[in-house]
């Protein structure tokens, strides 16, 4: 790559050196293929418009699978100063704490081969989805603000799961300091019909089956095997967790300058993590986590529900446990080590997921030898991979990896790329039946409008940021 | 009203075009609700408005389609039609016509989770003005 933008420094590592505003460099963890794809994005320049903000350490981030996003590119990582630094929802994202869990079975592909269709099709009506799709349950108001105090706890304390879920949740599925005072009433009013839906465009619930184990040891202690039987979902905070970003970043622009720096973008408003509206912010964000670790839990029960009566099956059976559930939409204050010290930082991952290392004391017993497990979805019908943390990750990211393919083509280029074909047949041709709420919805997730996962989950493996456990491929998906 | 879709890798972007700024406005309220729906099928039986302030014309025009749009994901109404009632670079006044979503009648084309500060801009043109917005889809 001879761009003047870039400087390589290894084969999976290129820096934006610093000019004009920015404060650190630029690092973009890729490799030559997939910088040359990115062509005519904008990704790197917004990587460097990051690099602006007051308080940043060390380097703006970008992961493989980066794209352009608004104001923080899609796949950036960025950590502030609690002192000096800001806190920015643009660089968290609208869908707060978007995110992917993994479950587990007891059964292998040959025990569901002929069942699959009924699958499909009975999580595709039991599980609420599509645009605005609201659940059958209605919160009350006292109910929604437990649920935005409590997270993945007030499921499992309603029946909708086992303490053993929470084990698993990164943070046990609750960002503590959460207080639904700072959270607005059209964020509330949006959020009380919404718990346990999908939601649409590029979530969605998966079956899929271990294809390949790359890591036996790590493979053990997740507790995979090949040819298992494994659910992946995707899904966020819903309407509630925009309405959160949405009116904070409106409230963000108007005091910006408040901050006396100039910005690149207005979508990258940003507040002192020292001020009031800053930390208001990160509350009423953890009360939107706080949903969607609630939301993944109860879909998960639904799921769970949806395979025992199908297939006729007792709970203890069908074995189905929360291998792990992964944030990618987050800002969170960790400790984390830089320049050979450990220091809190605030670490905003927007479209990127932890990746702790082995021993980390935030990872559950069973998984503290292996590392975190990292879930990284692919396009639709493509599978997933299974990761795992590693102190290389620790060091050099801030404890932070990919989160899936990301987009190289544009939905509207997607929808003219996909028409006049019948995307549910060709995903059929390639062992993958597919149910979605809108045809729209499955034109503009077509797979080649994602970056080839394989591509992207090899740098993070090469670059040593997670290494590859496990290969999973799509048997069947339902989308929004 | 005239408007176009651009490409934006991840999101989606709208340019409006219009005579006067007034245009560009009630035109982009009108696009917004064109992405969701077929407008032919809404009725005109209720009517909504809205008033917002900005620090300029495109911090206005984000400022008013996210109102608009929160007729929508808030409220479930969606407009046939939008006049713009009072402007001025800061203040913005516009009234919606339209109804209540009715599953049976309206299907609903995509969701829009947000109205973006990015890139937005209003601006005069040789022929009019124009503006530009990306939304979060």
């Amino acid at each position: 790559m001879s761009d003047a933008r870039f400087r390589r420094i290894d084969e999976w590592r290129w820096e934006i050196p610093p000019s004009g505003g920015m404060r650190v460099p630029g690092l973009l963890y890729t490799s030559e293929k997939l910088l040359k794809g990115m062509g005519a994005d904008e990704g790197p320049k917004q990587v460097a418009n990051v690099a602006h903000l007051p308080g940043i350490v060390k380097a703006s981030l970008a992961m493989p699978d980066m794209h352009w996003g608004y104001g923080f590119p899609i796949g950036g990582v960025a950590a502030f100063d609690l002192d000096e630094g800001v806190v920015s929802p643009g660089g968290v994202g609208y869908d707060i704490n978007c995110g992917c869990r993994l479950m587990t079975t007891r059964l292998q592909l040959e025990d569901i081969r002929d069942r699959l269709g009924d699958l499909v099709t009975t999580l595709f009506q039991h599980i609420p989805s599509g645009v605005g799709s609201r659940g059958n349950l209605k919160l009350s108001a006292k109910e929604e603000k437990q649920v935005l105090g409590e997270g993945s706890a007030w499921a499992v304390r309603h029946g909708y799961g086992t303490q053993a879920d929470l084990e698993t949740t990164e943070d046990r599925g609750v960002m503590a300091g959460a207080d639904p005072d700072k959270v607005s009433d059209r964020a509330l009013e949006r959020g009380r019909d919404q718990l346990g839906t999908l939601g649409s465009g590029n979530h969605f619930l998966e079956i899929e089956v271990v294809s390949e184990i790359y890591d036996g040891t790590a493979a053990e202690a997740f507790g995979l095997e090949a040819g298992q039987i494994c659910v992946l979902i995707h899904s966020g905070s819903r309407g509630l967790g925009y309405q959160v970003c949405d009116d904070y970043l409106a409230q963000m622009v108007k005091h910006v300058h408040e901050i006396r720096i100039p910005l690149p973008d207005r979508q990258l408003a940003c507040a002192r993590l020292t001020s009031d509206r800053g930390r208001d912010y990160l509350t009423a964000m953890a009360c939107a986590a706080n949903y969607a670790w609630a939301n993944r839990q109860l879909l998960m029960h639904l799921t769970r529900e949806t395979f025992e009566k199908t297939l006729g099956m007792n709970p203890r059976d069908l074995g189905m446990r929360l291998l792990y559930d992964v944030c990618h939409n987050i800002a969170k204050i960790e400790t984390l080590p830089l320049t050979g010290k450990n220091v809190r930082l605030c670490v905003h991952r927007k479209g990127a997921t932890r990746a702790f290392p082995p021993g980390h004391p935030a990872l559950p017993a069973a998984y503290r030898k292996a590392g975190q497990p990292v879930l990284i979805p692919g396009d639709m019908g493509t599978g997933s991979y299974i990761l795992a943390g590693t102190e290389r990750a620790y060091t050099e990211t801030f404890g932070s990896t990919c989160h899936g393919a990301g987009r190289v083509m544009s939905r509207t280029r997607a929808t003219k790329a996909s028409r006049g074909r019948s995307i549910p047949r060709e995903m059929a041709a390639r062992g993958v039946i597919v149910m979605a709420s809108g045809r729209r919805t499955l034109q503009e997730e077509i797979p080649e409008a994602y970056k080839d996962l394989d591509d992207v989950v090899e740098v993070v493996h090469r670059a040593g940021l997670s290494t590859k456990v496990a290969r999973l491929r799509a048997l069947g998906c339902i989308k929004g | 009203m005239s408007y176009r879709v651009f490409d934006h890798t991840a999101d989606l972007g709208i340019e409006i075009s219009g005579e006067t700024i007034g245009d560009v406005y009630a035109g982009a309220a009108l696009a917004l609700f064109d992405l969701l729906t077929e407008s032919s099928a809404v009725r005109e039986s209720e009517e909504r408005t809205v008033a917002v302030e900005g620090e300029d014309e495109a911090d206005l025009l984000v400022n008013f389609l996210r109102e608009v749009l929160y007729a929508w994901n808030g409220e479930g109404f969606l407009a046939k039609t939008c006049a713009v009632r009072e402007i001025s670079p800061w203040r913005l006044t516009a009234v919606l016509r339209g109804e209540p979503h009715d599953p049976a009648r309206h299907r609903i084309r995509m969701e829009i989770k947000a109205v973006t500060y990015h890139q937005a801009s209003v601006r005069r043109t040789a022929e009019g003005w124009m503006g530009r917005v990306v939304f979060d889809v």
